[in-house]
């Protein structure tokens, strides 16, 4: 693979050819925050938490997909980067329940996120959807960054169970009809818990320890459940 | 699935479309479920599922496709439709009012449907009946039809209901086509379709003759990049560069696409080019077909516009009968058809990757570029799409050349530009200009001067675009006349408001446009869309918080800058550029001008 050579605040680095910006400046020690970025999913650039200011170039560029080229002037804390930072994050935090996001807390903390920036704004508060016995969804926690549409589709499990309702802000990860998940073709096979960075997807048996529930009640709840389901299906 | 056993539809309408549409695969997706719409009046979760079945698409797939697009509904809705605008220009005419007419008439709150099923109503955006507004989209009947209506007033709002009233064609003479000349337009603004036989009259299709019969398609290449020619849909990209990058990148087949999405708010003149003198468009597209190579060419047009796609279709009957389309064409070696797609109801598919993901049968999410539609275009093939204006361009350039088409325009900006001028002139419609003339002549000399007060404000390039002030009425319009005054031509709307508006109300209309077309994929737009919504919203009610102006500031410019696509980088631009000429209209006071 031929190399190029660029600059990322004002050291030169040296890397293959088709590398990310992102993966060029973490081989130095340069971090660059992300959120939607997931090793086992393909970048779709979402989130735009990633974006650095790039020399000669009119718009900030998301270092997650964008590749090295040879000459290269790379800015990761400029102003504009930062101010878009900051304002992502405030505005993240002024619509979604962030609470079991400890990443993007960190992040927040590291931004000097004002929690208030926002009076007034609208807030997606979704009702938790609690229908199956694997996991439950509650999307007032969900920040759309698509991982678990993508392990449910073509970047792992081909089962096709999750898509979107509505669009803009009023985007919400949803199954056909809004049916409950057992009458959707998921197979249960957890991957989208997996990738979920923001507990918005969350094993069921976890969810009902913080709701209160011991153990033993748990498992005579899912004992019933079992039950009911085997009744449905005769 | 249980779905299908819950409820008993009759799916026999459904099965001849699906015979029809079903071998497309995916790509029939949108096809398919704007027809089966016709017949349920909706999309019932049976016919939906039947279709995936068909189609083999993804169950959540096809639901989150009808939950994309505005026009498709996933649950029943009343047998009328009324969609109200009211964007900026048809404000000005009191869309406010049509659309409490509508409301108090089915009795309905905006987005309700009347306790008998009759009628639904809805807020639209911008249907691109700029000039002529109020304008309302009906859709009625069973099968479902669709009409956009013109000149709607609260008191004739009524009439529409089962699609009675007047139809937007009854008002064709009210679409005032002028300005200084007559390249592009000579038979538009006619009241009806020009066929086929009287655009050859008056030298139509010559170009395609003389490409067809003495032009390699790289001599095509060379003639549009001696013209100049820039694209006409907003980003003034040389329209030769995108045929030579299509036409060279490697892999078939290729694409063809015209957009004609036409949705920025002020814009009409893709409409009327397609409704008066489609030959046009469509000889200029199998022009630039022929230059890259392509195998087929599409023509995406909005859903709101049913008048050109039926005018469209019309016209590709009469080029088919006629030799120019088809197999070999005009006994040349060259063979190509189009396919007419429907948009529906959907501003961001207009942007070109998101156009593409929409003939596919996907959600109109825009593409991370690169790649860029050259070389990864339509189902990942070469593709070049142009604007409809763009391409009515080009049978010009080839029969007279390309130095007779610079010599229409200015150094920098080439040729004949289209301008949709609404909102307070005496004389709305569509200008065709050479390139050099100021705004000043435009708006005083062509629109015949503004009318209920004096001139506040321009908006340039729709949305999309920026303010720009009387003391900038001197301003040549130019690319670089424009651009050095600090404004963008974009898609060529100007609305035009008097000093009785209150800009603030204005504001407020534009947030709303772009919250309500965001399409949620990246978060500065996603959030910041609805962000500045709110903060115009109150504004605009005379109840701004501190803080309102940085906070407006921090969301236009995080938008502007870090946004994936052009939705989200225009969505602050008019906002931003308003702050900079009328600081005062953002801190708190009374409302101006109420
Ligand atoms: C949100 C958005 C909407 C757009 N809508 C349209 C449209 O309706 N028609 C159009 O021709 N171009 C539209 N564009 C621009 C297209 O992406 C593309 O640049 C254009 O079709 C290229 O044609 P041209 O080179 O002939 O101008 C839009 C762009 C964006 C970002
Ligand atoms: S549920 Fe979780 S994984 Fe899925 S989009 Fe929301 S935050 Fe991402
Ligand atoms: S800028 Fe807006 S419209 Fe464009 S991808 Fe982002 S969310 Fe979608
Ligand atoms: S991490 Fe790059 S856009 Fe989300
Ligand atoms: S049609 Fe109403 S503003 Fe364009």
């Amino acid at each position: 693979m031929p190399e190029v050579t660029l600059t990322i605040d004002g050291r030169t680095v040296t890397a293959p050819e088709g590398t990310t910006i992102l993966k060029a400046a973490e081989a130095i020690g340069i971090h660059i925050p992300t959120i939607c970025y997931h090793e086992a999913c393909t970048a779709n650039a979402i989130c735009r938490m990633c974006v650095v200011e790039v020399e000669k170039q009119r718009l900030l560029q998301p270092a997650c997909v964008v590749q090295v080229r040879e000459g290269m002037v790379v800015h990761t804390r400029s102003e504009r980067v930062e101010r878009s930072r900051r304002t992502i994050l405030e505005m993240l935090d002024s619509a979604v329940d962030l609470s079991d996001a400890p990443e993007i807390q960190a992040q927040m903390a590291e931004y000097n996120v004002n929690h208030n920036r926002f009076p007034g704004a609208e807030r997606r508060t979704p009702p938790v959807i609690d229908d199956n016995p694997m996991y439950v969804r509650d999307y007032a926690k969900c920040i759309l960054c698509w991982r678990c549409v993508q392990v449910c589709a073509e970047d792992a499990q081909y089962t096709f169970a999750l898509s979107f309702d509505g669009r803009g802000f009023r985007t919400q990860i949803g199954t056909f009809f809004d049916l409950p998940m057992p009458e959707t073709t998921c197979v249960f096979c957890g991957q989208c818990v997996g990738v979920c960075p923001t507990g918005a997807l969350k094993p069921r048996r976890e969810w009902l320890l913080e709701q209160g529930k011991t153990p033993d009640e748990i498992l005579q709840m899912s004992r019933t459940a079992r039950r009911k389901s085997r009744r449905a299906q005769r | 699935m249980s779905v299908e056993t819950q409820e008993s539809v009759d799916l026999t309408p459904l099965r001849p479309v699906l015979t029809r549409l079903a071998p497309q695969g995916r790509s029939g997706l949108l096809p398919t479920l704007l027809e089966a719409q016709t017949h349920y009046g909706y999309i019932p979760p049976a016919v939906a599922a039947e279709i995936a079945r068909s189609l083999g698409v993804p169950l959540a797939d096809v639901h989150g496709m009808i939950e994309f697009y505005a026009l498709l509904y996933n649950e029943p809705v009343g047998r009328t439709v009324l969609r109200v605008c009211t964007d900026p220009a048809c404000a000005l005419r009191g869309g406010e009012r049509v659309l409490h007419a509508a409301c108090a008439l089915a009795g309905v709150e905006e987005g309700g449907t009347s306790a008998d099923g009759a009628i639904t109503v809805e807020r639209s955006p911008c249907l691109g009946h700029c000039n002529s507004g109020v304008s309302v989209n009906v859709s009625f009947g069973r099968p479902v039809r669709n009409i956009t209506f013109a000149h709607v007033t609260p008191e004739t709002v009524g009439d529409l209901v089962d699609g009675r009233g007047r139809t937007t064609a009854d008002f064709w003479s009210e679409d005032y086509v002028g300005g200084d000349l007559c390249i592009l337009t000579p038979l538009c603004g006619r009241g009806r379709r020009t066929k086929l036989f009287e655009y050859e009259a008056v030298g139509g299709m010559q170009a395609l003759r003389k490409v067809l019969s003495s032009m390699t398609p790289q001599q095509v290449i060379e003639t549009m990049r001696r013209s100049e020619l820039l694209g006409r849909g907003g980003a003034a990209f040389p329209t030769w560069a995108k045929w030579e990058g299509a036409a060279k990148a490697p892999g078939q087949p290729k694409y063809f696409v015209i957009n004609a999405d036409e949705s920025e708010p002020g814009t009409f003149k893709d409409r009327v080019l397609l409704e008066g003198d489609p030959c046009r468009v469509l000889e200029g597209a199998i022009i630039g077909a022929y230059a890259i190579g392509a195998g087929r060419i599409y023509i995406y047009i909005r859903g709101e516009y049913p008048l050109a796609i039926e005018r469209v279709e019309a016209a590709l009957q009469e080029l088919r009968e006629a030799g120019y389309l088809g197999e070999r064409i005009l006994g040349s070696d060259f063979s190509i058809d189009v396919e007419v797609r429907s948009g529906a109801g959907a501003y961001i598919c207009g942007e070109e990757t998101a156009l593409f993901e929409s003939i596919e049968g996907k959600r109109g999410f825009p593409r991370v570029k690169p790649p860029f539609p050259t070389t990864h275009g339509l189902f990942g093939k070469p593709t070049a799409i142009n604007n409809v204006e763009t391409l009515a361009q080009t049978p010009y350039i080839i029969n007279q050349g390309p130095d007779a088409f610079l010599r229409l325009g200015t150094a920098d900006s080439a040729g004949p530009k289209l301008l949709c001028v609404s909102g307070d002139v005496v004389r709305p419609g569509l200008y065709e200009i050479g390139f050099g003339v100021t705004l000043r002549h435009l708006i005083e000399n062509l629109a015949g001067g503004v009318v209920g007060g004096k001139l506040q404000a321009l908006l340039i390039g729709g949305a999309a675009g920026t303010f720009a002030t009387p003391a900038q009425l001197d301003t040549p319009i130019t690319f670089q006349g424009l651009r050095a005054a600090g404004l963008t031509l974009g898609s060529g709307a100007i609305m035009v408001f008097n000093d009785k508006r209150d800009l603030r109300d204005i504001l407020r209309r534009l947030a709303r446009f772009f919250a309500h077309e965001s399409c949620g994929k990246c978060y500065p737009c996603q959030l910041g869309t609805q962000r500045q919504y709110e903060i115009l919203d109150r504004l605009a009610e005379g109840q701004p918080l501190p803080g309102d102006v940085i906070r407006l500031q921090d969301v236009g410019w995080t938008m502007t800058d870090a946004s994936l696509c052009g939705l989200g980088q225009t969505a602050a631009s008019a906002v931003l550029s308003a702050m900079k000429h009328w600081p005062d209209l953002f801190t708190n006071g009374s409302a101006r001008h109420a």
